[in-house]
C-alpha cells in the first residue's frame, strides 16, 4: 500500500504549479471574473494543449488515459490558482458521459471534450429539487425521429461559456442525457449574479428544444448518474484542498510578518492555534479527497461512500479554513484588494455545489443505519 | 498512489488471520481490571509472544518481526476483527521498548527487551508530576548520586499501569543548577525496590486507570541510567515521539469498536416510539461521527505510508493525536445525545457509555494537551515563531 504521490504524480504537480503560476495569476483571475463567462480562449487553449480536459479519458477519444488521482493532482493546483472558467464543469460533463448511451453516441462528445473543442456543462437541478437522481422530473417527449425538451434547469455552472449543455432528464424509471448546443433554438440562458464570480451560475430554460432521438443518451441506473456527481465532487474536493493549502500558507506568511505589540502576531498562541487547526483541516481533507479519487478511479466497493465522506468533510473543512484565514488576516483580509476573498468565495460555493454536507451525511446514514 | 495491499502485505494479513483463528481467546466476561482479568491479559500477551506476534514492529534482532508501519496497521485491524483482547504490556511494546532499542546499552537491551515481549515484565512511564504537566522539563523528583547508586525522592502522577508494573522508565532531576532541560536523567527503576510505592488514583469516572507513585530514598543502581547522565531530555523526547506515533492505529481500532457499538445500540434505542435511527438529526450526527472516523483512518494510513518511505512522519502525522482526541470527545457527545437518560445509567452495557464519556475528557490532556499539540504544530511544522 502506498498512500502517497508517485514520482510521476509529483512531476505532474510541479508541471501544473508552474503552468498556473505563469498562466493564471490572481491579477488574471480578477480580469476574467469581471467578464460574463470568467473564461477566455487564450487560457482555455493553453489548458487544453496540456491535454488536461482529456486527462482520464481513453486514448480512443483522444484522452491521456490517466487515473482520477492524477486528475486530482492537477485539480488541486487549479484550486491553488483559483482557476476561473469551465474546466470543472467540462469534466463533470465528461464524467456523466462515461456511463451514458452507447460508445458510438458518446465518442464524438468525448472527443470534443478531450480536444478542448467543446466546453461543456451539466444541467441537473430543477426548481426546488435536491441532488438525488430520483428528484429529476423534467422529461423528453418523442416527436417522430426527434425529442422535444421543455422545462427549466437551475444553477447550471458555466452555462455562460459552455458550447454543449448536458441536460439530464427522466425517462420513466430510468434517465437520459440530452446534449444540447448552447445556441439551440428554444434554449435561453439567464446569467445569475452570485458570490463566487470565478464560477458562473445560470438558469437554463428550454422551450421545445429539439434534438434527434438518436442523440439522446440513455442512463439505466441511478448509480451511473450518482457516479458522475461523485467524480465531479471529488474533483471539487481536490480543488478545495488546493484552496485550503493556499489560504493556510497565506495566513502563516501574514502572521509571521504582521507586527503588533512589537512582535509578529504569529508568535501568539491565539493565532498559532488557528493556523494549526488549518493544517488539521487541510491535511485531513487531502486524505479524504485522494482516497475517494483512488476508490472511484479503481471502482473500489467503497467508492460511493468515500465520495460522500470526502464531500461532507472537505465542504466543512473548506469553510472553517476560510473563516480562520479571514480571522488571522484581520482587517486587510476583509478588503476587496486582498486576494483572500477570491479563495474564500470558492470554499463557500464548493460547500453547497453538488450537495451540502447534510445531503452527503444522509447518504452515509442510509448506508450505515438502514442496511 | 496505490491503496491496494501489496502481495507481501496480503500474505502477512493472511498468516495473522490464520493464527488468530486458532489462538484468539474468548472475550473476557468477568469483572474488568481485577487480578483475574490482569492474568487473562498476561496470558494473551504470552500467547502472542509464543506465536511470534508480540512487538511486530521491533527489529528482528530484538525479537520483533521488523514489520512495516502498514503491517502494524493491518495487525491492529486484524486484532479488532477477531475481537482480540487488548495488549497489557502496551507501554513496554509501544513506548519503552522502542526507546530502549534507540537509546539503551547492549546490556540493557539484553536484560529488558525480551521480557517486555513475553510480558514477563510490565512497564510504566514515570514522567508527569503534580507540578510538571505540559511543562514536563520543570519536574522536581530528585536523583542524587550516592556511590554506585542514585537515591530517588519525589512523586509522579498519572502513571498508567504503575500498580501492576515491574519496571518504570523514570525521569528525575540530577542537576538542579543548570537550565531545566539540561539537568534531567532517565533511570530504569525496579518498581519492587524499597521506597517505591504506587497508589491508584481514582478518576472522575470512579475507576482508577492511573496511579500516583511515591519515591522515598529509593536506590537505583548506576547501571540503570538510561542514555547519558543529565541527558534525560533526549530520551524523554524520543519516548514522547514513540508514544504519539505508535498509538495511532491502535486508537483507530478502539474508536471503530466504539462506533460500531453506538450504531448497534442506536438501532435498538427508541425515541418517540421508533428507533432513534429514523430521526433525521440523529442520522446526521451518527453519519458525522462516521465521516470523522474514516478520515482519521485515512490520515493514519497516509502518515504510515510517509513513515515507511521517509523514515519519519509528514505533517499529517503531527495532527493524528489532536484529531483523535477531539474526535473521540465529539463521538462520545453524540452517543450521549442519542441515548438520552439511558446513557446516564451504569447498568446499560456495563456502564460503557458513562465510563467512555467521562474518560474521554482526559484525551485532550494526556500525552500532550491539545494546546501543546497545536503549539508544536505551529512552531515545528508550520515554522511560526516560538511563543514561550
Amino acid at each position: 500500500m502506498d498512500f502517497d504521490f508517485s514520482q510521476e504524480q509529483r512531476l505532474l504537480q510541479e508541471t501544473a504549479r508552474s503552468f498556473f503560476t505563469q498562466e493564471c495569476s490572481t491579477k488574471r483571475v480578477r480580469e476574467l471574473m469581471a467578464t460574463p463567462t470568467s473564461s477566455d480562449d487564450k487560457l482555455w487553449s493553453a489548458l487544453t494543449e496540456q491535454g488536461w480536459t482529456g486527462m482520464t479519458l481513453s486514448e480512443e477519444v483522444g484522452g491521456l488515459g490517466f487515473g482520477l488521482v492524477d486528475l486530482c493532482v492537477v485539480a488541486e493546483e487549479m484550486g491553488r490558482a483559483c482557476l476561473p472558467g469551465p474546466f470543472f464543469s467540462t469534466y463533470w460533463a465528461a464524467a456523466l458521459l462515461e456511463n451514458a448511451g452507447t460508445p458510438a453516441q458518446r465518442k464524438p462528445l468525448l472527443e470534443a471534450i478531450a480536444s478542448g473543442d467543446k466546453k461543456s456543462t451539466v444541467a441537473w437541478l430543477e426548481h426546488g429539487t435536491d441532488w438525488k437522481p430520483e428528484s429529476i422530473a423534467m422529461t423528453a417527449t418523442t416527436d417522430g425521429d426527434n425529442v422535444l425538451l421543455t422545462g427549466r434547469k437551475v444553477f447550471v455552472t458555466d452555462a455562460a461559456s459552455a458550447d454543449v449543455i448536458l441536460v439530464v432528464v427522466r425517462q420513466g424509471k430510468s434517465w437520459a442525457v440530452a446534449p444540447v448546443p448552447s445556441n439551440a433554438k428554444g434554449l435561453a440562458i439567464r446569467d445569475l449574479v452570485s458570490m463566487d464570480e470565478t464560477r458562473k451560475l445560470s438558469d437554463v430554460t428550454l422551450e421545445e428544444v429539439t434534438i434527434k432521438e438518436s442523440q439522446l443518451l440513455a442512463v439505466a441506473k441511478a448509480d451511473d448518474l450518482q457516479r458522475a456527481n461523485d467524480i465531479a465532487s471529488v474533483v471539487l474536493c481536490a480543488e478545495l484542498v488546493g484552496v485550503m493549502q493556499l489560504l493556510m500558507e497565506m495566513s502563516i506568511e501574514y502572521a509571521k510578518s504582521r507586527q503588533q505589540f512589537d512582535k509578529p502576531i504569529g508568535s501568539f498562541q491565539g493565532v498559532q492555534h488557528q493556523c494549526a487547526d488549518m493544517l488539521l483541516y487541510t491535511e485531513s481533507s487531502r486524505s479524504a479527497a485522494y482516497y475517494a479519487a483512488w476508490a472511484l478511479g479503481t471502482r473500489d466497493a467503497s467508492a460511493s461512500q468515500a465520495a460522500a465522506i470526502a464531500k461532507a468533510y472537505c465542504s466543512e473543512a473548506g469553510r472553517l479554513v476560510g473563516n480562520h484565514a479571514c480571522q488571522v488576516h484581520g482587517g486587510i483580509g476583509f478588503t476587496w484588494e486582498h486576494d483572500l476573498h477570491l479563495y474564500y468565495k470558492r470554499t463557500k460555493l464548493a460547500e453547497v455545489l453538488l450537495g451540502p454536507p447534510t445531503f452527503h451525511r444522509e447518504r452515509i446514514a442510509a448506508i450505515i443505519l438502514d442496511t | 498512489m496505490d491503496l491496494n495491499l501489496s502481495e507481501s502485505e496480503l500474505e502477512f494479513q493472511q498468516s495473522l488471520r490464520n493464527w488468530l483463528s486458532k489462538n484468539c481467546p474468548k472475550p473476557w466476561a468477568g469483572k474488568q481490571r481485577g487480578p483475574d482479568h490482569i492474568n487473562y491479559l498476561r496470558d494473551w500477551q504470552r500467547t502472542l509472544y509464543d506465536g511470534g506476534w508480540a512487538g511486530i514492529h521491533w527489529p528482528k534482532e530484538y525479537g520483533g518481526r521488523g514489520a512495516t508501519p502498514i503491517e502494524q496497521a493491518i495487525f491492529q485491524e486484524e486484532m479488532a476483527r477477531a475481537n482480540a483482547p487488548e495488549q497489557i504490556s502496551v507501554i513496554g511494546l509501544m513506548i519503552v521498548g522502542p526507546t530502549i532499542i534507540a537509546v539503551g546499552t547492549e546490556e540493557q537491551k539484553k536484560r529488558y527487551l525480551e521480557k517486555i515481549l513475553s510480558c514477563e515484565e510490565i512497564w510504566c512511564q514515570g514522567f508527569s508530576e503534580p507540578n510538571a504537566g505540559s511543562d514536563l522539563a520543570s519536574l522536581s523528583t530528585r536523583a542524587v548520586e550516592d556511590g554506585d547508586h542514585f537515591v530517588v525522592n519525589g512523586q509522579k502522577i498519572w502513571t498508567s499501569f504503575a500498580h501492576i508494573a515491574d519496571w518504570c522508565l523514570l525521569l528525575a532531576r540530577t542537576n538542579p543548577n543548570v537550565p531545566k532541560h539540561k539537568g534531567l536523567t532517565a533511570l530504569l527503576v525496579d518498581m519492587h525496590s524499597p521506597g517505591v510505592e504506587a497508589k491508584p488514583l481514582r478518576q472522575m469516572s470512579g475507576e482508577a486507570d492511573f496511579n500516583e507513585v511515591f519515591f522515598t530514598n529509593a536506590r537505583v543502581p548506576k547501571a540503570n541510567v538510561f542514555g547519558q547522565i543529565n541527558d534525560g531530555w533526549t530520551s524523554a523526547v524520543a519516548t514522547l515521539m514513540n508514544e504519539r506515533a505508535n498509538l495511532g492505529s491502535g486508537l483507530y481500532v478502539l474508536s471503530k469498536k466504539f462506533f460500531e457499538g453506538l450504531v448497534e445500540r442506536a438501532k435498538e434505542h427508541l425515541s418517540a416510539s421508533q428507533s432513534v435511527t429514523k430521526d433525521p438529526i440523529a442520522r446526521q450526527r451518527i453519519a458525522q461521527a462516521f465521516v470523522e472516523l474514516e478520515v482519521y483512518r485515512l490520515n493514519t494510513l497516509r502518515a504510515l505510508s510517509k513513515l515507511s518511505k521517509m523514515g519519519m512522519p509528514g505533517p499529517e502525522g503531527s495532527i493524528l493525536k489532536l484529531f483523535w482526541s477531539e474526535m473521540n470527545q465529539r463521538t462520545n457527545q453524540i452517543a450521549m445525545e442519542i441515548l438520552g437518560l439511558e446513557g446516564q445509567l451504569k447498568s446499560v452495557d456495563d456502564g460503557k457509555w458513562v465510563f467512555n464519556y467521562l474518560r474521554c475528557r482526559a484525551n485532550t490532556i494526556e500525552g500532550g494537551t491539545s494546546e501543546i499539540m497545536k503549539n508544536i504544530i505551529a512552531q515545528r511544522v508550520l515554522g511560526m515563531p516560538k511563543s514561550y
